[in-house]
Formats: C-alpha cells, structure tokens, sequence
C-alpha cells in the first residue's frame, strides 16, 4: 500500500476529530482551514504528538498506529517543522542541525549538505538561534527537519509567526522543496495563497471534519468549496511559456485548453509556471466580445453553478479544454445573459498571476 | 577580627562535607521528583507537592522529632538498619545527611521543578520528531536547557543544608567531628559564654550565606537567555 492512510477519532470536550484520509506519496498537500478546523491535530495526530482514542495510520506501507500498535513519534522517521521555530537555545545552528541526524539509521534520502544548501543557511552554521532573525531560524528550522532524513515532511503552518516580507523570503525555498525533494509534504496552513502556490494536492477542514480532498487543480475550481478561499477563491494551473513579445513586454503561456497572455517577468520559453487565474477576474460574456481592453478571452463551456458567499454572487465553473476556470459574477447578470449549464460561453480574464512552476 | 580555633574550623569543615554530601544526594534524587512533578498532569500531583515542600514550614524540630523516631531502634528504618547490620543512624554522620536530606528537599525540587516548567512541552516535542527517545531528551534537551535551575537549586541547597540547627540538634546531637556543625558550635560557645569565638564564627558564617545570596541573585538575570 502507498501513499499515506489516515483514520482519526477524537471526542474532547471541546474538540472534535474525525477524518478518514488517503493521501498521495509525494508532492505537497495542504491541509487548508480556517483556525479551530483541527487541521493542526490531523498533523499532530499523524507525528505521534497527539494520541487519538481510536485510529489507523500507514505512511508508506508501515503501520505507525493502530487499534493493537501505537509507535512512538521519535520511531515515526518523520521531520516536522512546528509553527514557531522552536530550535534549541543550547545548540549552535548546526548543533541543531546535527541533532537529529546523529540519531538517524537506514538509507539516506537527503544529505546534510543538500538541507543546507537547499534552505541557503551554510554561512549561519557557527551560530546560536538568538543571534538569528525570524526567517532564518524558521530556514534552519526547516533545514533540521530535513537533515533528520525523514520519509514525511509534516509543517505546522510555519510561516504563520513571520511578518508578510519574511513569508516572501520563505515561499521560494518552500518552491525549491516541491521541486527537489522525493518525499511526501504535509503542509498545514490557513493561508490560501500560499496553498494556491505550494499545494499539488488539498484537504479541506472545517469543525474537525475533512470537507473534500483532491488533486489541488480540480478542488480550487470546485464551486461548492471555494467559498472557503473567500476573496481568493480561483483556478491554479501549469502553464509553458510558448512566446515573448518584447515590444509589448508580455509572454505567452499554453496550458491544456488554450493560451494566455501574461505580463513578462523575465520568463524564458519553454519554462514551465503556475498560473492563478482568480474567480473575481474573470467575467463571462455570450457573444465573443469586441472592442475590449481584456487581451485574453476564451471560449469554454459552463461546467457548474454554484451560490458564492454574498447572495449577490454565483461561481461559475467554465471549462476551457482540461482546465477549470472560475468566474465571480453576480446572479443578476447570471439571469440577464441566462447562462445554463452545458452552454458554450466567452470568458474574460482580466488579470493572471504568476507562480514559480 | 576573626579566631577560629581547632575545633571551630573541624566544625566547618563537618558542615562542609555534610552540606556537599547531601547536595549529590538530593541532585540525583531531587531531578526525578521535579521532573515529575513539571510533567505529570495526575491529580495526585498536588499532595506529592505539599509533602515535598512541608519542610519549609514545618519546625525543624517536629522534623527531626519524626525522624528521630523513625530511625531509632523501634523505628521502622531503625529496625531495617539494624536488620542490615548498619547499627542506628540517630547520632551517626549518616543519620545526619538522610534528616538534612528531607530537610533540604524542597530547596532542591522547587527551583528545578520551575525551570522545568518553564521549558514547557515543545523543546521536548521537537526532540522526539527528531528521533530522541524521551529519556535521550531528557540529557540533551531538558537538563542542558534547565543549567540554570541546577545551578540555583544545588546552590540553594548547599546553603540551606550550612545553616541547618533543628533537625541537627535533634538527630545528630552534639559530637565534635562526627555530628557538631558550624551551627551547634556557635550555640555551644555562647552556652558557654565564649561570646568572642561566637562572634568569629558567627561572622563566617554570614560573610558565607551573603555570599552565596549574592551569587544566585547576580546569576538569575543571565539565566533568562536560556529560557
């Protein structure tokens, strides 16, 4: 059996646990919600940190619990990153670092220097923690994870306790993680931008319960979840950059489906991106419109309709070839242009972000 | 200025080993009890805390008076002694160190217990996902980060254990070389009005407790970083 089995029970006073997931062996998976969702106890549940009353868990084939065996966390082969740095006062950062790597057995996955090198921390390894700013230490946090060679990564939302510049300093060598390691990811977060650029793959929590779970493409797009996402509600998709326009400044990118036009930010053909396409960006229109300032327009046909937040609104879900676009419109223009399901339909896009692939 | 004379100094340095002794002692097992007592979230957790703080207010006599009766020979501990072939301890070095033992113990526990606590759960987490079992944890996470802990508390100890009179006077009685601290002798020299040789040892001793006072004090705030 691979990938990662998860069967959690846990009936506190105050608290509630019931999921039952199967997830993939590699990529990252987010395991998004809002604070209270029991997202932080799944993962706590899955390291061993927490003891659910009933529950099952394989991680690659391994049982780590079950109703007979319960193996403690520091047998689990896991790293964990936890949401403040928590490194050790006493240890210089590679103390720190070597910490867990002296208490390692069996075959090495990642090399100490590859979780130096990734997380870019050789020029701090002579120091200690408090001579650290907080984006380095959660870097070196990350960093010891790694070097304890686990066959999981799991983090506790460890961006959470960094101000918005630190958060930009992480999300690449974050980027670099999906991109270079062979291990699975469990990343817990509240933040849907960051799982928009991170996550392969999502779980939705809410009240201790797992919503939905799912390759992330297709949970972005689906109208009855996005309402979680709030304003950031949208589509995530890969994308290969295919032209550049150097008198305009603009790239043009495929994607299954169709292209885009996409504002150059020294892209090179052929490099492949993550594009966000988000639900309030994107209108709908019958007829193939003229005269308009929006460069990229597509035809697609509408895939469902679903209530948004406000009373106001509707999510459309339009699928353009293999890929799922989302558009915020309000119900009244839904009955003016009488969009039905099935139909062909024009879609607008007026802004596209882009992502590291 | 200070006189000390032969048996003045052999007091001190009976005071001295006595108070060493019971330090090592109550280091190893004072570490456990604090430690428990930091972690464990049983309801009996509070009782075992009374207990071990009740020499703190208990009059050292009543202490001693137990003790004495404990360990004499229709005590218990007296007849588990003799059983043995160890003799009686009441009157006996040993006898001592095991009263000044209890007596210390809170002065030990506490200051652990506190630095313990303040290190809380997540160090130890972190260990464990790190591959460290909780007892690998324990001496190379828990102690190292509670060094200032130990430091206070073996300090506290030591000089609590100097200043001890009550418990002595009850177990230990008054025998030079073997059970008379620096405390009985200077009572001793002013039973006998020898009001200068008090003095002098007097004098010792407090330059000794302001002493060590001052060390923990100046200790404390550097203590912090750790934390």
């Amino acid at each position: 059996m691979t990938g990662i089995q998860a069967r959690f029970k846990i009936d506190w006073a105050k608290f509630k646990l019931d999921v039952d997931l199967h997830l993939p062996n590699q990529g990252i998976t987010a395991i998004f919600g809002h604070s209270g969702s029991g997202k932080t106890t799944l993962l706590r549940c899955i390291a061993g940190l927490e003891r659910s009353q009933t529950g099952h868990l394989t991680v690659s084939g391994e049982i780590w619990q079950s109703e007979q065996h319960w193996r403690p966390t520091h047998k689990r082969g896991l790293g964990y990153v936890f949401q403040e740095a928590s490194l050790f006062a006493h240890l210089t950062v590679m103390g720190n670092l070597l910490y867990g790597r002296q208490r390692i057995s069996g075959h090495e996955k990642i090399s100490l220097e590859q979780a130096v090198e990734l997380l870019g921390i050789a020029h701090l390894l002579d120091r200690k923690p408090e001579k650290l700013s907080g984006g380095e230490r959660s870097r070196v946090s990350i960093a010891r994870a790694l070097a304890a060679n686990p066959s999981i990564l799991l983090l506790d939302e460890p961006l959470a306790a960094l101000d918005y510049p630190r958060k930009q300093e992480i999300i690449p060598y974050l980027e670099r993680l999906h991109g270079e390691l062979h291990i699975p990811v469990l990343y817990v977060s509240h933040a849907a931008d960051e799982v928009a650029r991170l996550a392969d793959h999502l779980v939705v929590m809410d009240n201790g319960r797992a919503l939905s779970s799912g390759p992330l493409t297709e949970m972005l797009t689906r109208p009855d979840l996005p309402i979680r996402l709030g304003q950031d509600a949208g589509a995530v998709f890969e994308a290969i950059v295919a032209e550049i326009d150097d008198t305009w400044h603009m790239a043009r990118v495929e994607f299954t489906g169709g292209s885009l036009w996409v504002g150059n930010q020294r892209l090179s053909i052929g490099s492949k991106i993550r594009v966000q396409v988000l639900a309030k960006d994107v209108s709908l229109a019958t007829a193939l419109p003229s005269k308009t300032s929006i460069q990229n327009i597509l035809q697609g046909q509408v895939g469902s309709i679903a209530n948004d937040e406000h009373p106001s609104l509707a999510l459309v879900r339009v699928q353009i070839g293999n890929t799922m676009l989302l558009s915020r419109i309000t119900k009244k223009a839904l009955a003016s242009l009488n969009v039905t399901i099935h139909q062909k339909i024009w879609v607008q896009i007026k802004s596209v972000a882009l992502m590291e692939g | 200025m200070i006189l000390l004379t032969d048996s003045d100094i052999q007091a001190i340095l009976l005071t001295l080993r006595l108070a060493g002794v019971v330090t090592l002692i109550l280091l190893i097992i004072g570490t456990p009890i604090a430690w428990w007592l930091a972690r464990t979230k049983v309801w009996w957790k509070s009782p075992v805390g009374a207990v071990v703080a009740l020499p703190l207010v208990l009059p050292p006599s009543v202490l001693g008076f137990y003790l004495l009766l404990a360990m004499g020979p229709n005590g218990p501990v007296g007849q588990f002694t003799q059983s043995l072939g160890l003799g009686l301890l009441p009157f006996t070095f040993w006898g001592l160190v095991i009263a000044s033992v209890f007596y210390s113990l809170p002065f030990m526990v506490q200051p652990l217990q506190n630095a313990f606590e303040a290190i809380g759960d997540r160090p130890l987490e972190v260990a464990a996902t790190l591959r460290a079992s909780p007892l690998d944890a324990f001496f190379t996470v828990a102690m190292p980060l509670a060094r200032p802990g130990f430091i206070t508390a073996s300090i506290l100890t030591f000089a609590h254990t100097v200043g001890e009179f009550g418990v002595v006077l009850m177990i230990g009685g008054n025998i030079p070389g073997i059970t008379r601290v620096a405390s009985v002798q200077i009572y001793d020299h002013v039973e006998a009005l020898e009001y200068m040789q008090a003095h002098s040892l007097s004098a010792v001793m407090l330059i000794f407790s302001f002493t060590v006072l001052l060390f923990v004090y100046i200790w404390q705030p550097s203590a912090k970083k750790w934390k």
